[in-house]
């Protein structure tokens, strides 16, 4: 068995260095064969409720202060120049129009910048956070279109954006490789994770020339940018020879470590704080733009503040590559499986280790007899391509789901019964069970609440005036994750509890759940929790990524809470009703620990601590590896239902009904859970209908840097969503849950493009579906 | 930062002598300004026209006079507007977004630039219109919003307005001054066509100023339909502002104009004769759309735009001449 078939990417690769040790070590509470999490049973407390995100009055009232709002002390501000050529050297660099300008107090180049060490590339080491290896303004040498080759620091904004455009830059060109179809001959099997991105089950070419009915298509997908609504930024100061950075992150301590690495400090010399972040998506790792503000900093001597115009971030901010995806499905004639065969192309930089692995989904999401999963990649001499919500799933569902709504056509079998028919009983690959699938409910009760039976079997078969209506379905699904380095600060007053972790809001509503649990854990009310995250200072090394935070703090916190009550334990004294009492014996309730099966037997925390005479305790935990996932095959799934509308004389494809219902384990705040869903399908509409990164072939450029030409939703693109979901605890994850924040995207633009099938009687195989392919 | 004077125009008469000593004029500032802090457009001085000549009048004649500093969302709200004009208020409304439109002025709207990704990457791509004689990268690029109409080999960007199109299809007819005196200029003839010099892009003088825009009596029934790629901020791939009478199932009279298909707001005069004084129905307009398409010329993202751009102007030729809602 290997955990490297049974789950993706990151946590894998981190975990698979820790797992042997890690497998003597493993805890008796929740993980795999012990109990679960004793907060699953709890029915009718903070778990559940639908409490509105206790960030929310800061942001309406413009008190949160982001990355680019902290004032500092004699800053200066920060203007990039970018590289206009895809690959060669610097010929020429004259700033001394720049220097000369208003205002101006320092131009940074590859010749005065300080010597810094390379980024530590994402996946490298569990604590890189790196988009990619490349030295950051350290030579001549250009790389991609758009690397930054200076930094112009001024008085203001306006005057180092000013001075910028007055840098002169001459370019020596080398032959770059930015064509798809010219990098084809290089392809290479992809390696994620330090594993090949291939399985195999059974000889699936050969079950597939015999299986009765057989499909045979392929897809592809567009390069899609990140466009978190906060721009990329930080305010950076050194003091005492500690750097300290002000940003926008979704790993803290990982980006305090690789920087750290990059400028010869160790990591506790490097404080990153982000209290708040308006959006990640897998965007807000770290970028040159961090580097470049620090360096800049330690150049001049002075605080630096550099926010990444929308433009910059296209430029120095990588985001989702292309995909070419062949899926062949052969069938019986009752629709089961004899063959799922999803494989193809993608590509990526020389520097960075993220080839877009589209096969994800494909691992554990039919039970197909044979199976062969494949993913090749080329290089191109382009910006490094990175995470982006649901990195694989996003864009292979929709090759994997639109062909299943292909074969349930050839098999004229209901697309939703012939998903059912191949509902694995146990991991297709690695036979491993699942730790709680209910997809066939969410199928169900989807199915109602959407009114599928309203839906025509044939295509183009029902119109109103101008418009051909049609629906589709699909299936969505993300795995649950929990990354090792998980640990939480727990603080015990007699007034209430904190909980401190270097963890991320990014606008999901982290910092609201992690009260909930909290204060349902240590039986307080909500307002007597308090939760400290963002800071790199704190305990942990929590990435907000693979939907996995919610996981790894509530590993943290149970860790941390069982030392807490052992200490409280240990101080209650002779007198106290809890006298004598094993950790096993007692349960919070009511501001104190009682006997579990004698809940009479009570005493609050403040008279425990008043009588032991504490102001205070604090105890540190630490998740336990994630020995869960070695033990069961551990998946969210969606059923995705899509009613569109599209004119039959302009090819207009417009959505107007969503459901999606969802499986994912239980969910801690409705209110919170429905905006990820939300907000996930809400970014699936555009991956189907209108994203697309424009790289000019000729010259690795991107050419629609900009929010009025990169097209994403508008409010007239969304219609009403509705989200439900199963709310069945996850038996072996803490709470009972599983991510919510990626499962949204994934399975929509296949939802879509059936549902467009269904209208139209067109299949569209490529994204995004523009009214052109409708025409 | 570069040093720029900014002045409140007293009069019309004001205006223009400021703009003699290089002043470039400012309306609502929704395109200038973006293409000042692209770097594309460089002015050392503006002066602000937007609150000259606003307002709306009846004329005479029974048209309509419109102040060239007038807000786009004012004119698409007024009442003789929407009653005798649906087209440009339907136009003005499907362009850009709510906060544009009440900055935007009638005068800036026609004078906007094209929105060519290459005409906006001013230090990375070639662009003839930026840069006479630099060439155009767009010719072999994403050229999917780009022109089949009347484009040249120098550039083949469009025109990006709405409300232009609108005008094109009523014969409207801008009033403008400069320091020797007032002139008319007919909206068809505002936009030149690239040709070999696609940097300039109107028939308007250095200094010229608009000061109004006035429209002759309106035809019974018009509309315009947009085709695009979202419902809302983005620029039309395609779209047909049309006008019609309508006299014993003869057409008497016709106005078609076309956008987001050339250089400038296309008014599709080869489909208006072959429509004028013929009947109605599918294989009439079918004719008259082939007839001004046959000209036509798809680059490599933008055939398309053919055959949506035959489908449109039939069906808006069709709702004007089926029974009023």
């Amino acid at each position: 068995m290997s955990i490297a078939r049974d789950a993706k990417g990151l946590v894998q690769g981190m975990a698979q260095g820790l797992m042997a040790k890690a497998v003597a070590l493993a805890p008796d509470n929740w993980v795999p064969g012990g109990v679960p999490d004793p907060l699953i049973g709890h029915q009718h407390g903070h778990l559940g409720r639908a409490v509105s995100r206790i960030d929310g009055p800061l942001k309406v009232s413009g008190t949160a202060r982001f990355a680019a709002e902290f004032p500092m002390e004699g800053m200066v501000f920060a203007a990039i120049v970018f590289s206009t050529i895809a690959k060669g050297r610097i010929a020429s660099l004259d700033a001394a129009h720049a220097l000369a300008a208003e205002g101006v107090v320092e131009v940074m180049t590859y010749r005065n910048a300080p010597r810094l060490s390379p980024p530590p590339a994402f996946m490298s080491n569990p604590k890189a956070a790196g988009g990619d290896s490349l030295p950051v303004m350290q030579d001549d040498q250009v790389h991609w279109n758009g690397q930054p080759v200076a930094v112009v620091l001024a008085q203001t904004q306006e005057q180092a954006d000013y001075a910028a455009s007055l840098v002169e830059v001459a370019y020596e060109s080398a032959p770059a490789v930015t064509a798809f179809d010219k990098a084809r001959p290089g392809a290479r099997p992809a390696m994620f994770m330090g594993q090949p991105l291939h399985d195999e089950k059974g000889k699936a070419e050969a079950a597939l020339q015999a299986a009765a009915v057989r499909i045979d298509a392929t897809y592809r997908t567009p390069r899609h940018n990140h466009n978190a609504i906060e721009l990329h930024a930080v305010t950076v100061a050194w003091q005492d020879d500690v750097l300290r950075i002000r940003d926008a992150s979704q790993l803290v301590s990982h980006t305090a470590w690789s920087l750290g690495q990059m400028f010869g400090i160790t990591e506790d010399k490097v404080v990153v704080t982000s209290p708040y972040v308006g959006g990640g998506f897998g965007g807000k790792c770290m970028w040159q733009h961090h580097v470049l503000a620090s360096a800049a900093a330690q150049l001049c001597g002075r605080p630096v503040r550099l926010v990444l115009s929308r433009e910059g971030v296209y430029r120095l901010v990588g985001g989702r590559s292309l995909t070419e995806q062949q899926v062949s499905l052969g069938a019986d004639a009752d629709g089961r499986l004899k063959a799922l065969i999803h494989k193809g192309l993608t590509a990526k930089t020389p520097s960075n280790v993220m080839p877009e692995p589209f096969i994800l989904a494909a691992r554990s999401a039919y039970d197909a007899e044979t199976i062969e999963l494949d993913v090749h990649t080329v290089e191109l001499d382009l910006l490094a391509n990175t995470f982006m919500r649901a990195p694989g799933e996003s864009v292979g569902t929709f090759a994997l789901e639109s062909a299943m709504d292909e074969l349930a056509e050839a098999l004229n079998i209901d697309p939703i019964e012939l998903r059912i028919r191949n509902e694995p009983e146990a991991d297709p690959l690695n036979g491993l069970p699942f730790s709680s699938r209910r997809i066939v409910d969410a199928w169900h009760t989807g199915a109602q609440a959407f009114g599928w039976e309203q839906r025509s079997p044939v295509p183009a078969n029902r119109r109103e005036g101008e418009w051909l209506i049609g629906m589709g379905c699909a299936k969505g699904t993300y795995p649950y994750y929990r990354m090792p380095g998980g640990a939480a600060r727990l603080t015990l007053t007699p007034k209430g509890a904190s909980v401190g972790i270097a963890a991320h809001e990014m606008g999901m509503g982290t910092a609201t759940a992690q009260v909930q649990v909290t204060a349902e854990r240590l039986g307080l009310p909500i307002e007597a929790v308090d939760f400290e995250y963002g800071d790199s200072t704190l305990p942990g090394t929590v990435l907000a990524g693979g939907s996995q935070q919610t996981a790894a703090i509530g590993a943290a916190v149970i860790a941390a809470h069982r030392l807490l009550i052992k200490e409280l334990l240990e101080i209650v004294g002779n007198d106290s009703p809890l006298a004598g009492l094993k950790p096993d014996d007692v349960a919070c309730r009511d501001a104190g620990l009682c006997k579990r099966d004698e809940p009479e037997r009570h005493e609050t925390y403040a008279s425990i601590l008043a009588r032991a005479g504490q102001d205070s305790i604090e105890v540190t935990g630490e998740g336990p590896p994630p020995l869960e996932l070695m033990h069961w095959s551990m998946h969210s799934h969606a059923a995705m239902f899509c009613e569109v509308r599209v004119n039959a004389i302009t090819g207009e494809p417009r959505v107007s009904r969503f459901l999606g219902s969802f499986d994912c384990g239980r969910i801690l705040n409705p209110k919170t859970a429905t905006s990820q869903f939300r907000g996930g399908i809400i970014m699936g509409l555009g991956l189907a209908l209108m994203e697309e990164t424009q790289i000019d072939e000729r010259n690795g450029r991107v050419m629609n840097p900009s929010l009025s030409e990169y097209h994403i939703p508008v409010h007239m693109d969304v219609p009403d969503i509705d989200v439900i979901w199963t709310d069945i605890p996850d038996p072996h994850t803490p709470m009972g849950a599983r991510g919510i924040g990626e499962i949204g995207i994934t399975g929509t633009a296949a939802a879509v493009a059936n549902a467009i099938y269904n209208a139209t009687g067109k299949r569209v195989r490529d994204l995004p579906i523009t009214l052109d392919k409708l025409l | 930062m570069t040093p720029l004077r900014y002045a409140r125009a007293v009069d019309e008469q004001d205006a223009v002598l400021q703009a003699a000593t290089g002043a470039r004029y400012l309306g609502g500032g929704t395109n200038l300004v973006d293409l000042m802090r692209e770097a594309i457009e460089r002015t050392e001085a503006l002066v602000d026209v937007s609150a000259l000549s606003v307002g709306i009048e009846e004329t005479e004649d029974g048209g309509l006079m419109i102040g060239a500093g007038t807000r786009n969302s004012a004119i698409a709200a007024h009442p003789l507007v929407r009653q005798r004009y649906p087209v440009l208020a339907r136009a003005i409304l499907a362009g850009a977004s709510a906060q544009i439109r009440n900055m935007a002025t009638a005068g800036g709207n026609l004078l906007q630039r094209t929105r060519c990704s290459y005409f906006y990457d001013e230090s990375g791509s070639r662009c003839n219109k930026r840069q006479p004689g630099q060439g155009c990268d767009a010719l072999d690029g994403f050229n999917r919003n780009h022109a089949i109409l009347g484009a040249s080999g120098a550039c083949v960007a469009v025109h990006p307005s709405d409300m232009a199109v609108a005008l094109a299809s009523l014969d409207a007819v801008l009033h403008t001054r400069t320091a020797e005196g007032d002139r008319h200029i007919a909206l068809t003839e505002l936009h030149r066509l690239p040709g070999d010099r696609p940097d300039i892009e109107t028939l308007l003088e250095p200094g010229e100023l608009i000061t109004g825009i006035s429209l002759p009596p309106a035809l019974p029934r018009s509309t315009y339909r947009k085709v695009r790629d979202r419902p809302s901020y983005a620029f039309a791939l395609v779209s047909v502002a049309g006008a019609i009478t309508v006299d014993e199932g003869h057409i008497r009279d016709v106005r078609l104009a076309l956008g987001g298909v050339a250089h400038r707001p296309w008014r599709a005069y080869r489909a208006e004769d072959v429509l004028r004084g013929g009947p109605l129905g599918k294989v009439a307009f079918a004719a008259a759309a082939d007839a001004e398409l046959s000209q036509a010329r798809a680059l490599r993202d933008n055939g398309f735009k053919i055959e949506l751009a035959r489908r449109t102007i039939v069906a808006v030729l069709e709702e004007l001449t089926g029974e009023p809602a």
